[in-house]
């Protein structure tokens, strides 16, 4: 039985070997329980750091053009790269 | 409010608030107010409620030798003025609390819709006791405040690089841009903790509301340069948006850190002239 555990990076710039600004983990397995704030340091330094770990690619963050008068405007983070392990749960392994 | 001027805030302050959208004052309550505080608590004293948004803030809790007496210390009243000037409205107040053994952190979130003003308000965290980091508390996101975000918008990060956790002695007060993002932590302990806060709303134009002794600081550009770990490649975006939060401040818009948006501006129509 398998079941989704996902991790989230958001790096510096969109090149996969970029450092890591914030992060995100969401464990469907019911195993591991993250919220804010409970950790100081990222679980690796780079996208690629995390696939030489098992860690698969599902999504990449789309290049978008700025809005025209909203060149200067921050608002989310931009370079979020969306990583997925699945894992057995049978045998409550 | 009359605050003196040896309670107001410095450029050098004031640029650090423009920086990270956030001053911390460590202790800066005393103890028999921080009592006092707590036992309204106790005796909801003080309304859970809010009270009549956008009144002058001195019509509140004119007897009050916790809450009340806080924002009427000299030293409060010196860093409100020197934010929001005098006479400033009172929005709203919360008292929060968190459970003893309570796991799961808040998502985070900025206390606004988007807001594209530069005017801003302020909001006062009040620690009334002490807050060791299993306590919480307040988690903050330094340099998060000018960021055009909606709320909760947000609430899919967990943890950024620089985040900036409230472990501090009672008397703490921090004092935050409305735009700031924070979250308020797990409380691992077995006590309930408590966190006060008070926004404020300006009634006059903000410009150079503080102590302008050191106007020209050296130091000035440096902080409104600061790169906060988090901003990855979006840095020096995020420092034309302190370039223009600095202007409206100062009330001058030639002001520039390192030449960032005098460069963007320059756009010259001046003929040139024939070569002779």
């Amino acid at each position: 039985m398998l079941r989704q555990k996902l991790l989230v990076l958001y790096l510096h710039y969109p090149a996969l070997n970029s450092g890591v600004c914030a992060w995100s983990i969401w464990d469907g397995t019911g195993k591991e329980h993250h919220t804010t704030g409970d950790s100081d340091t990222p679980p690796y330094n780079s996208v690629i750091e995390a696939m030489k770990d098992g860690w698969r690619v599902i999504q990449f963050p789309q290049l978008n053009p700025a809005y025209p008068g909203m060149e200067l405007t921050t608002s989310y983070l931009r370079f979020e790269y969306i990583l997925e392990k699945l894992e057995d749960i049978s045998n409550g392994s | 409010m009359a605050a003196s001027k040896e309670h107001l805030l410095t450029t050098v302050q004031v640029a650090n608030f423009a920086a990270d959208g956030l001053l911390v004052f460590p202790e800066l309550i005393p103890d028999d107010v921080n009592q006092a505080a707590m036992q309204e608590i106790d005796n909801k004293a003080i309304p859970i409620g809010y009270e009549k948004s956008g009144q002058e803030l001195s019509n509140i809790w004119k007897e009050s030798k916790g809450f009340g007496a806080l924002f009427r210390l000299p030293q409060v009243e010196g860093i409100i003025r020197s934010l929001v000037g005098p006479a400033p409205l009172y929005d709203h107040h919360a008292f929060h609390k968190v459970g003893p053994r309570h796991e799961e952190g808040q998502i985070w979130h900025a206390d606004n819709i988007i807001d594209p003003r530069q005017h801003f308000d302020i909001q006062l965290f009040y620690f009334p006791h002490d807050t060791p980091r299993e306590m919480g508390g307040t988690m903050f996101l330094p340099g998060s405040h000018l960021r055009r975000i909606h709320e909760t918008d947000i609430g899919r990060y967990q943890n950024f690089r620089g985040q900036l956790p409230m472990v501090c002695k009672a008397g703490t007060i921090a004092v935050g841009h409305h735009g700031i993002w924070h979250c308020a932590q797990p409380n691992h302990t077995e006590s309930m903790r408590y966190m006060f806060k008070l926004r404020l709303n300006p009634t006059v134009r903000q410009r150079q509301l503080w102590n302008t002794d050191d106007l020209n600081d050296p130091q000035v550009p440096g902080i409104l340069n600061r790169n906060h770990r988090w901003y990855g490649n979006d840095d020096r975006l995020e420092i034309t948006q302190r370039i223009k939060f600095w202007r409206f401040l100062l009330d001058d818009d030639k002001w520039d850190a390192h030449y960032w948006l005098t460069r963007v501006e320059n756009k010259p129509e001046r003929p040139a002239p024939f070569f002779t």
